[in-house]
């Protein structure tokens, strides 16, 4: 539905060689799919975005949306943003404070190429508030909303039109947290129940892999891994992926042998861990294992049995509530664990910490 | 334990301090600046006659203003001319703010400064340069486009309210430029992006977003370029007096120049125009708060969206260059040429052999240029000077003292741009005139006068940059044992310097091409460049004028260079 290939974007300031805020980037978001690009600030995700609405244009690559070229640098062709057949919601809603909330919602259908008869406005515009619960507010000036419904307002003026593919650039952000989660599910059902192709531009990981069935992890103008959002979380394939979903710890060591193509035993400062590994990685070479802080095991008396078993002592333990955030003492690292709240320890009391092999994973140290 | 010494943190100046002493005198200073002479302006308004031993309460000076044969004239022309020149400087300043803010147009940017120019130019020269231009006997473009086409007559007429409103408006644009711009850089540009996300073309998106979400802040730039005009004396008194095409502010000059002056009258007639401009601005405040409720001005500064013009952005720059050849560089360039001639002529082979310095040397040995020239820079570096410490100190009271009571400063510092300039003049006639210490007719008088109209605008510098500053620095020098003067005098005001510098010399400017109150007031050896300028006009020397003229821009050039390397940037004064 959408089709990127070799997009390159470049920032011109005049004086200096330019910043490519997107370089080369390649992915396609399948019909009805909700397809989100994550990433820290200035990474390029929102430029991306912005490229397939045609609000920028590209210097290199070729973009198709529902199966029509809408870009292309080769042939220079260049369909502007009110050809498109897109529906977008901004991050401040730009919600036009001039108009009422039926005239918000009742533009893209006066404005477009083909006459749309007054009942039939009255009708679509009545359809689309209703989808997201604005009924009964069509007479308000949407300056007169809260947050959360011009949230939902901008979101009834995307669908509209009924367009083909569904824009969104941090639409949540600006609300509170509250207000985010209920709209983060409201959101994803209603993708689910219209079954339009979107792509969502977000720096929040829990938006991210909540809503998302395909998730792409961008950094520095590149993706640099794309996944279902499980596996983007449970089989990271560098560092900052690693880092930026999620917390993890790390621990460097060595690989020492490879027992399958994708497990291996690798050398730590606390002794061997058997872990996951990244195709590729021969022994030898220089790792880090991470491990999320749920999946650590903690036991207060040695277990019988079981593999990477590491002996410690509790270093802080914080009660947050739905779990304790626990620190344990190994010989050169610290580990951070999340467990239990009927979890009742003190500083320095000995513990064995077990990581389960298929929940350990070895990257690339660089 | 250390914290044991400094007891309780106190809020900076909500104590009594004997160093409060001085803003409560700036205060003092305030009320006596911006109320009395609108006092005495009512009371000699009723007055029977002009400072007697006792007041004859009369309404004479009203019948004579408002019940006279001219009313009506006077009233339908101030109108044609105000609003006339709002619409044309609006659609002009617009124009040049869309094109160079918002298009594509070729070479868009060295636009910007270039529409700013004209400011350095005071308004006495500029309505000079248009009569040099238009006049019906020897404007040049009327002699040339005559020559050219083999004409009867005169194309244009200067002497007339279309000329009055040109010749205004031409001075006005860089205001309605400058608050346009600042418009269209305010806007967030989202708002047209989700427009055309929505399926409207540039030309639909223009005219359904853009255009409407400007039009709440076009109402208030009218608004203030109509006050503005009202208020304005230079057009009506060199092309409007001659032509007999009276406003309200020529016939409060008229009224002065009587024999004997009639105070009464002028007073009476000053408190209409006072009462319609502050109208004016009391609608403008309203419309520019209501404004805010649009949510278009976030105060956030947005790279706005550029239209793609297409093959008309030929067009535009069309207009542009247009604009700055006949408008902006036409008239320095006329007044440049003829300060050479010995008297006024077309420029040609014959004039150009008779081209030159004379008038300058003339200059060199003319006492009244001199004393002109000392008196106009004493007064605008005094006016600079005492009108920022003043606001500097008065802004501090009113947003970091939290005085009770400080919000009426805050109204006090304003109440003065509500008066037009003639009619400070005559306020201050009728309070001065008969006043124990004997300053009417010296420049003293005249630097109370430009204190009080620019402490607005001192104001908007100095509150602009106090509010910038964080309570807690000054907290923080409280907490450190600092007095309050201590605390003003090391950490306030070098940090409000920047802000200040920048006020101080857009007041210098102002004060220095000030003529529409000094009209009244500057007499003999009081006399500035801009009454000089007049005077000599008047007596038929224009190519000395000229020379005057070019003078007095070669000045204000100077003090605009080091206004650019001071600050870096053109501020925006309304």
């Amino acid at each position: 539905m959408i089709e990127i290939k070799s997009l390159v974007k470049v920032y011109e300031d005049g004086v200096n060689a330019g910043v490519r805020a997107v370089s080369d980037i390649s992915f396609t978001v399948e019909a009805g799919r909700f397809y989100t690009l994550l990433g820290p600030s200035g990474c390029g995700k929102t430029t991306t975005l912005r490229c397939i609405a045609g609000l920028e244009k590209a210097n290199e690559g070729e973009i198709i949306v529902a199966g029509k070229k809408v870009f292309s640098a080769k042939d220079g062709s260049f369909v502007p943003a009110y050809r498109r057949p897109i529906g977008m919601v901004f991050q401040s809603y730009a919600i036009w404070p001039h108009m009422s909330v039926f005239e918000n919602v009742a533009f893209p259908l006066r404005v477009g190429k083909e006459r749309v008869s007054n009942a039939d406005v009255r009708k679509k515009v009545g359809a689309a508030l209703a989808q997201v619960e604005l009924t009964g507010y069509e007479d308000r000036m949407a300056t007169q909303l809260s947050g959360g419904q011009q949230q939902r307002l901008a979101l009834a003026r995307a669908l509209v039109r009924e367009p083909q593919v569904l824009l969104l650039d941090e639409p949540l952000s600006n609300l509170d947290a509250k207000l985010r989660e209920r709209m983060r599910f409201e959101l994803r059902e209603l993708q689910r129940r219209l079954r339009i192709t979107t792509l969502y531009v977000t720096h929040d990981q829990i938006e991210a892999l909540s809503m998302s069935n395909v998730i792409a992890v961008m950094n520095a103008g590149v993706i640099v891994q794309e996944g279902a959002p499980r596996d983007v979380y449970l089989q990271p394939k560098t560092k900052f992926v690693a880092n930026f979903i999620g917390s993890t710890n790390q621990m460097i060591g060595e690989v020492a042998r490879l027992e399958s193509n994708c497990t291996a035993l690798v050398r730590t400062d606390e002794g061997e861990i058997s872990c996951g590994i990244l195709e590729g990685l021969a022994p030898g070479s220089k790792v880090v294992v991470v491990v999320r802080p749920e999946s650590v095991n903690l036991h207060q008396h040695p277990p019988a049995h079981g593999a990477n078993v590491i002996e410690g002592k509790i270093g802080a333990a914080m009660f947050l509530g739905e779990y304790v955030d626990c620190t344990v003492e190994l010989g050169k690292n610290v580990l951070q664990t999340h467990q239990r709240y009927t979890l009742q320890v003190r500083r320095g009391d000995p513990v064995w910490v077990e990581l389960p092999a298929g929940e350990c994973m070895a990257l690339p140290a660089e | 334990m250390a914290t044991a010494t400094i007891a309780h943190p106190r809020r900076v100046g909500f104590t009594w301090d004997p160093a409060l002493v001085i803003p409560l005198a700036g205060a003092g200073i305030l009320v006596y600046l911006a109320v009395l002479p609108l006092l005495m302006l009512l009371i000699g308004s009723f007055q029977a006659e002009v400072a007697p031993r006792e007041f004859v309460y009369t309404l004479k000076n009203y019948q004579a203003a408002y019940a006279s044969e001219y009313t009506y004239s006077t009233f339908v022309n101030s109108l044609i001319f105000a609003s006339g020149s709002a619409t044309l400087s609006f659609a002009l300043g617009t124009m040049l703010a869309w094109l160079t803010e918002r298009t594509n147009t070729p070479l868009r940017g060295i636009f910007v400064p270039l529409a700013v120019v004209p400011l350095i130019l005071p308004g006495v020269l500029e309505s000079i340069a248009w009569i040099f231009l238009l006049s019906p006997k020897f404007g040049y473009l009327n002699v040339w486009l005559m020559s050219l086409f083999g004409l009867q007559s005169p194309p244009f007429n200067v002497f007339s309210l279309p000329g009055m409103i040109w010749v205004h408006s031409v001075g006005q644009v860089p205001l309605a430029f400058l608050l346009m711009v600042a418009a269209f850089k305010s806007m967030d540009p989202s708002l047209e992006e989700s427009a055309m996300t929505s399926g409207a073309n540039t030309w639909q998106t223009f005219k359904r977003v853009t255009l409407r979400l400007l039009m709440p802040t076009a109402g208030s730039v009218l608004l203030i370029l109509f006050v503005r005009t009202l208020e304005s004396f230079e057009a009506p008194a060199l092309i409007g007096i001659p032509a007999r095409i009276y406003v309200y502010t020529s016939e409060i000059y008229l009224a002065f120049n009587d024999y004997p002056p009639d105070y009464g009258r002028g007073g009476a007639l000053a408190v209409g125009l006072l009462l319609l401009s502050a109208v004016g601005v009391w609608l403008y405040t309203r419309a520019t708060k209501e404004g805010k409720k649009f949510q278009t001005v976030t105060g956030k500064a947005f790279r706005p969206r550029q239209f793609d013009l297409g093959g008309w952005r030929w067009v535009g720059f069309g207009f542009l260059t247009g604009y700055f050849l006949f408008v902006v560089l036409l008239p320095f360039l006329v007044l440049f040429w003829a300060s050479f001639l010995p008297f006024f002529a077309t420029p040609s082979l014959d004039a150009l052999n008779k081209l030159s310095l004379d008038n300058y040397r003339y200059l060199g040995s003319f006492r009244p240029f001199w004393d002109a020239m000392k008196n106009s820079i004493i007064l605008a570096t005094l006016t600079a000077t005492v009108a920022m410490t003043l606001t500097s100190l008065v802004a501090w009271i009113v947003y970091k003292s939290r005085l009770p009571g400080s919000w009426i400063l805050d109204f006090l510092a304003f109440v003065p741009i509500t008066i037009p300039g003639i009619v400070m003049g005559m306020s201050l006639i009728l309070l001065y005139v008969a006043f124990p210490i004997p300053i009417y007719g010296t420049i003293w008088v005249l630097l109370i006068a430009y204190v009080t109209r620019y402490i607005p605008y001192g104001m908007r510098s100095a509150s602009g940059s106090i509010l910038q500053i964080h309570g807690e620095l000054e907290e923080a020098a409280a907490a450190s044992g600092a007095s309050w003067w201590e605390t003003f005098k090391r950490v306030t005001l070098p940090l409000l310097r920047p802000g200040l510098v920048a006020g101080w010399i857009y007041i210098y400017i102002v004060s220095f091409r000030e003529f529409s109150t000094s009209v009244l007031l500057a007499t003999g050896e009081s006399r500035v460049l801009s009454i000089l300028l007049f005077t000599m006009f008047e007596q038929g020397q224009v190519t000395v004028v000229a020379a005057i003229g070019v003078l007095m821009i070669a000045t204000l050039l100077a003090v605009v260079a080091l206004f650019y390397k001071l600050t870096g940037r053109v501020g925006i004064q309304t």
